[in-house]
This record gives C-alpha cells, sequence and structure tokens, in this order.
C-alpha cells in the first residue's frame, strides 16, 4: 500500500514537473504531429504505394513514444543525476524499483496523451483507422522499455550536458536512420539491414502491425524489440549511479 | 546502542584518506557536532552514515544497522540534509514535503505544517530555483524531518542563512533534541558549534583530535592559563604584572590579559590590587580559555 502510494506520487510529480517545464514535452509531442502532418500534406517522401497518412502513423506513433522514453526519461533523469536531485532521493526511502516503476508510470502516462492526440489528428488527415489491441500494447510496452532503458543508460553514465547532447543526437540518428523518417525497405541495402536491428525499426514495425492495415511485423520484428526491452535496461541497473559524477 | 556508532572509520579516496581512524558515538536526545576547517572529512563521516559510501576499514552503525546493508530498514528511521542539495528546479516547497511524505511509511500529520516551522509559508508556492539560499536550505530542512526521523543528520545546516535562518534552525535542532531525537551535524564554524551543540568532536585532517562538551575541551586544554579582564586603559600593567607575578599585556582598549595560573588566589590577587588602587573591575574570565585559541590550537598542533 505505501509502496503504491510512493509510486503514484513519485510519477504524478514527474508529470507536473515536466508539464511545468513544457520543453521536454514540445519535443514529444511536437516533432511527431509535425511529420505527421507535413509528410501527409506534402507528398516528397518515398513511402511506396499507400497513402502517406497510412503510413506515417504508424511510423509517427513510434516516434512518439521514442521521444517519450528515451529522450524524455533520459535527459530529465540525467539532469537530476547531475544536479544531485537523486542522491537527495536516494536517502528518503525510495528504492530504485520504486523511482523506475515512478517513471515508467509516468511516461506511459504522457504516451497516452500523445498517442491520444496523434491519432485524432492521422484520422482528421483521413487515416483508415485499422487497429489491433494487443500489438498496440504490446509496442508501447517493449518500446517504452527498450528506449527508457536506454535513456536510463545513458543518464547513468554520462554527466548532465553529455547525456543531453548524446540523447539528442541518437534522437536524431534513429529519426534519419533508424527507419522512422524513412522506412527501412526504402533505405539503402546496408543500411535497411542495420536499421532492422535497431529498436526504432523493430517499433515502427511493431506499430505498423498495431496500427497499419498490412502484416508488417514478423515473429523477428518482436524478438529484436523484446531483446532490446531486456538488454538495455539490465545494462542500465548494472551502470547506473545515483551520485553526480565526481 | 548509541544511536550512532562510529569504530576506528576509515574512508579514502585514491590515495587520499579522507577520514583516518575516527571512533565516536552519539545519543539519542543529543546534538553532536562535527567541528572541522573545510577538509576536516566531517562530509566523508556523514555521508558513510548515510550509506553512500562503505568505510575503507572500521565499522559504523546507525540504530544498530548498517547504513549500507540494512539500507531499507534505516532509510524510514533517519533524516537526512545534504550538503549543497538541490532539488528539482522546478518543484513547489507544499508539493516537495508531500512528496517526501509519501515516501515515508510514517510521515509527520501534516507534511503542509513543517513549512510553517522552518518559515517558509509565504514561499509555500515558489518554485525551488526562485528561492534564495536561505530559503532552500531551510526546504532541506523540512524534508530532512517529514519522516519523524529517530536519528537526524544535517551537513552544515546554518551554513548561507542570515541571522534569523540560523535562529530558527537552532531552535528546531533544540526541540528535536529534547524529543529525543539524535542530532549529528557539520560544521566549519566554532560560534555554531558552541550554541547548538551538547558535544563537540573536533576534526582535523581526517583524525579526531578532541571530543567532548566545550567546557571539558577548554579545561582539558593544556594551552598557557591565562586570566583576562577589563579595565581602565592606562593601567599601570607592569606593577600589576609584579603583583600577580606574570606578564599582563593589553589586548585591546580596556581589556587585558594576564599570563598567570587562573586560580580563585589569583582572581583575588587582582581583585584586591584594583580595590588598592581605587580602579573599577570589569568582566574578570578564568579557569576556561577562550575557544577559539582552544580550537586554534586543536588544530593547528595536530599531527
Ligand atoms: N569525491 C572525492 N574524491 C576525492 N577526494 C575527495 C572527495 N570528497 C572529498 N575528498 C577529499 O577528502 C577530504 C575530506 O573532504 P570532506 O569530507 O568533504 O571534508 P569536509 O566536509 O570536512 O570539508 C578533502 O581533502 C577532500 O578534498
Ligand atoms: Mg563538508
Amino acid at each position: 500500500m505505501s509502496a503504491v502510494r510512493a509510486v503514484v506520487a513519485q510519477a504524478r510529480t514527474e508529470v507536473v514537473l515536466a508539464v511545468r517545464q513544457g520543453e521536454q514535452l514540445l519535443v514529444a509531442l511536437g516533432i511527431p504531429l509535425l511529420v505527421l502532418v507535413f509528410f501527409s500534406v506534402v507528398d516528397v517522401l518515398p513511402l511506396g504505394s499507400g497513402r502517406p497518412v497510412d503510413v506515417l502513423t504508424p511510423s509517427v506513433a513510434a516516434l512518439a513514444v521514442l521521444s517519450a522514453s528515451m529522450v524524455g526519461v533520459g535527459i530529465s533523469t540525467g539532469f537530476e543525476r547531475h544536479y544531485g536531485v537523486l542522491k537527495r532521493l536516494g536517502v528518503s526511502p525510495l528504492t530504485r524499483p520504486r523511482l523506475l516503476g515512478a517513471k515508467a508510470l509516468a511516461t506511459v502516462a504522457t504516451e497516452a496523451v500523445q498517442l491520444a492526440v496523434l491519432l485524432v489528428v492521422a484520422l482528421v488527415l483521413g487515416w483508415d483507422a485499422s487497429f489491433s489491441f494487443v500489438p498496440f500494447v504490446g509496442a508501447i510496452v517493449l518500446g517504452t522499455v527498450a528506449f527508457g532503458g536506454l535513456g536510463m543508460l545513458l543518464a547513468g553514465v554520462l554527466s548532465g550536458p553529455a547525456n543531453l547532447a548524446v540523447n539528442n543526437a541518437v534522437y536524431l540518428l534513429l529519426l534519419l536512420f533508424g527507419g522512422v523518417a524513412v522506412p527501412a525497405a526504402e533505405l539503402p541495402g546496408p543500411v535497411g539491414a542495420v536499421a532492422d536491428l535497431l529498436p526504432s525499426g523493430a517499433l515502427i514495425a511493431a506499430m505498423g502491425d498495431a496500427l497499419g492495415s498490412a502484416d508488417t511485423a514478423g515473429a523477428g520484428t518482436w524478438l529484436v524489440l523484446a531483446a532490446w526491452a531486456v538488454v538495455t535496461p539490465v545494462a542500465a541497473a548494472a551502470t547506473f549511479s545515483w551520485a553526480p559524477r565526481d | 546502542m548509541s544511536a550512532v556508532e562510529i569504530e576506528s572509520l576509515v574512508v579514502r579516496y585514491g590515495s587520499v584518506t579522507a577520514v583516518d581512524g575516527v571512533s565516536l558515538r552519539a545519543e539519542a536526545g543529543e546534538v553532536l557536532a562535527l567541528l572541522g576547517p573545510n577538509g576536516a572529512g566531517k562530509t566523508s563521516t556523514v555521508e558513510t552514515l548515510e550509506g553512500f559510501r562503505c568505510p575503507d576499514a572500521g565499522s559504523v552503525r546507525v540504530l544498530g544497522l548498517d547504513p549500507v546493508g540494512d539500507r531499507r530498514a534505516l532509510l524510514p528511521r533517519i533524516g537526512v540534509m545534504l550538503q549543497s542539495c538541490r532539488l528539482y528546479s522546478v518543484i513547489r516547497p507544499v508539493e516537495a514535503v508531500r512528496l517526501f511524505a509519501a515516501h515515508h511509511p510514517h510521515p509527520v500529520d501534516d507534511p503542509d505544517a513543517l513549512l510553517d516551522r522552518v518559515g517558509l509559508r509565504d514561499r509555500s508556492r515558489t518554485v525551488w530555483r526562485r528561492l534564495s539560499g536561505g530559503e532552500q536550505q531551510r526546504l532541506a530542512l523540512a524534508l530532512a524531518l517529514v519522516g519523524r526521523p529517530e536519528v537526524v543528520v544535517l551537513d552544515e545546516p546554518t551554513a548561507g542563512l542570515d541571522v534569523h535562518g540560523r535562529d530558527l534552525v537552532r531552535s528546531i535542532i533544540r526541540e528535536l533534541r529534547d524529543d529525543g531525537v539524535c542530532v549529528l551535524l557539520t560544521t566549519h564554524e566554532l560560534d555554531e558549534a558552541e550554541r547548538l551543540a551538547d558535544r563537540v568532536a573536533v576534526l582535523h585532517r581526517g583524525r579526531l583530535v578532541a571530543l567532548g562538551s566545550l567546557d571539558e575541551l577548554a579545561a582539558a586544554d593544556r594551552g598557557p592559563q591565562s586570566v583576562r579582564f577589563s579595565g581602565p586603559s592606562d593601567l599601570d600593567v607592569a606593577a600589576l604584572s609584579t603583583v600577580l607575578g606574570g606578564p599582563v599585556r593589553a589586548e585591546g582598549p580596556g581589556s587585558f590579559v594576564a599570563e598567570v595560573v587562573s586560580s580563585a588566589s589569583t582572581v583575588a590577587s587582582l581583585a584586591g590590587w584594583f580595590a588598592e588602587q581605587g580602579l573599577p573591575l570589569g568582566e574578570v574570565r578564568a579557569g576556561r580559555q577562550r575557544l577559539e585559541d582552544v580550537y586554534r590550537r586543536l588544530v593547528e598542533e595536530a599531527p
């Protein structure tokens, strides 16, 4: 009971503070929204046969999950560690699992709002509204754990400013080459092959299952995503330090 | 069992030995100050009690528990104020005390009232980064108290506070002690230790150079004995030196020090001479060294 109270209080605080600061949420919601609206209306991307909005919706949903979990969690946690906020929390009875649980809860709450907005806009733009519940939840959960773990991994080992820079760089790289902006199939051979193994490509394919008309994700895709969802949190847990770098 | 037990503690950072064989105990219902100049090893000592690092040698126990191994059992029972602690930059004090209350199994009944107690009622909705340094410091104290701790560890609690803030913090610390809490605090200011602490542990270069009440320290000090007094500025110090059997010199306008055995008979001869001369004798202080001198000697003469 007290564990639930602690996790909920911590998660609520994280959401309230993120909303109060604003910038990070703007990026997390604004960029996917921009990609969706712009490229649905202006037909410049090599999106293959389907209508742009149907191809783009799963990708921007994936992008929203990626930015909320990796960039959002990673950057805020990195600064909390850098400035010693985590050190202070570390001498309160808030345990590590509870803090992680709270961050996961706060992230899922943020994603719920983001995805609701994105899907409504997609509908307005004429998205065909194909939706499968189980792959949708699976993609959100695995994607959040995989990218949240990656964000925590960076936040736990880098100093505050370096963490900010690396997080943004990874985000940009995944955006350009990870199959987000351009589907992996359309990328030149070797790049496309790597993109298939990256968590971003896998998350997009999984979101394609959930929100697209065609089955894009084979067992391989889910395996790749699940593997990342194990590797990044384990690596983060093994390397994370609450205290600022000396 | 004492509330805090430190046994032959050694803390090293690479080749630097920050704490070098310190042993001391603090009891429930007492205020113990770790006093020492910057770099003496105060923070390293208290951070070991908080479980941030394992002793490189020796051992520490808080409420009978190992701060690292028994972390989960210990943290709900202690309150901590870190040296230079930052909080979330946009959190409000009222949100912070409620958040930390939610993390504790048995928090105070009314976390908001804690803000009144530390004088932050008017600032309860001001985000952290807009608070003054002293206000941030007082919020940190409130957060240390929100879980009804049995042991409170405060690293430089009055550093950066104005006179009013210091008075407030001092009175809170006294209340804690009267409620039976063990308060362990650090300071580099003798004056703070003198006002706040029942006992003082003087640290210098990682070693414990003195431990006791300030009266005990002053009495045990083997420094030169002296009697201090005030009188007319044009006092005939040469004549008085002959009477007292030791050098008398002016320390400031109207204040004098006689370097003689500080006994009742010395004071009697001093008073007798003043009476003979028909001079007004001001404040006389004998037997107890000036604390600054004791402290300076402890720190300067330590190996
Ligand atoms: N993280 C650290 N790495 C290396 N040296 C340190 C570290 N923390 C403290 N020290 C050194 O240990 C000694 C004691 O420091 P500290 O415990 O902070 O003293 P105090 O709190 O009394 O000022 C100092 O010489 C300081 O430079
Ligand atoms: Mg210190």
